[in-house]
């Protein structure tokens, strides 16, 4: 078997770079690949630590209603960036800055 | 680094090995694309690598013994989320398929070496608690070790995987059943075509 710190290392990796592209990207998609990036690392560690809890399953149950939440996150964000573009004209964080108008 | 357990017999040390080199590979293909996803300029080509980072995620939960989890990241993930993200760009304006990453001025928060140092810092203490938690396992690690509840890859983990989640976990389920619902009905509020503009 695969020891659990490798697994812990892989989710340690993509966090990271998940974390990378959220600060530096300009493009608002980007933004939001990076926080799915770290949403996967997450579930890897649910994943690795669910390995010795075979009685209650609690690491892959919430494995599975992790990546649920991620794709209704993923569904809303796309459909706010859209109307955002419509708005601005613009994908960059930066130039979003009123809340109204 | 390599502390592979329970290598006896030679047939099974040659088998655990094969496991190990196709895992560490998945892991290689894994960190290196999220690499080039965030090194790349085009958008378009970044989210074919975001792909590839899920089909290899999807293999390290089959490594984790949770292929239930990984086929569900692929239908999910993959068929969906990222299906989704490519018609968002493609029916959108090309625009948005620009980064937009011309100037040095400005940035999205942070410079970019400064997130650069607060991801490696990040990354450092993750390591570090990571290996720690490899030396000093935690009890209830330990105890389930000893009695034995650890998956093997014979188990049956997608039956129990069902059972567990219409007894144990119900209440999470439903919660989670309205609010994607809440969650699609939001999102298709929001992209509807205005009535009267």
């Amino acid at each position: 078997m695969i020891p659990l710190t490798h697994f812990l290392i892989v989710g340690a990796c993509l966090f990271a770079i998940g974390l990378y592209t959220v600060m530096a990207r300009r493009n608002a998609i980007l933004v939001l690949v990076g926080i799915e990036l770290m949403i996967n690392a997450a579930i890897l560690n649910l994943v690795a630590f669910s390995r010795y809890d075979k009685t209650a399953y609690g690491g892959q149950a919430f494995a599975l209603f992790a990546i649920v939440l991620a794709a209704a996150a993923v569904a809303v964000a796309l459909a706010i960036i859209l109307n955002a573009y419509k708005f601005y004209k613009s994908v960059n964080p930066e130039d979003i800055r009123n809340l109204k108008d | 680094m390599d502390q592979i357990p329970s290598r006896k017999g030679g047939g099974k040390k040659e088998i655990m090995d094969i496991t190990a080199w196709v895992f560490y590979g998945f892991a290689a293909i894994a960190i290196g694309s999220a690499l080039l996803l965030v090194s790349m300029r085009n958008v378009a080509r970044s989210l074919f690598l975001f792909f590839i980072v899920l089909f290899s995620v999807a293999g390290l939960y089959v490594f984790a013994l949770a292929d239930f989890v990984a086929i569900t990241q692929i239908l999910v993930y993959v068929g969906g989320v990222l299906v989704l993200m490519l018609f968002a760009f493609m029916l959108s304006n090309k625009e948005l398929l620009n980064d937009l990453q011309m100037g040095t001025s400005h940035f999205f928060a942070l410079p970019v070496w400064q997130s650069v140092i607060l991801a490696a810092s990040f990354l450092s203490i993750l390591i570090y608690a990571s290996l720690h938690l490899g030396t000093h396992e935690p009890a209830w690690i330990l105890s389930s070790r000893e009695s034995g509840a650890i998956l093997t890859p014979t188990d049956q983990t997608v039956q129990h995987l069902g059972v567990q989640i219409m007894t144990r976990y119900l209440l999470p389920f439903e919660i989670i059943s309205v609010l994607l619902m809440m969650a699609l009905i939001g999102a298709a509020h929001l992209t509807r075509k205005e009535a009267n503009p």
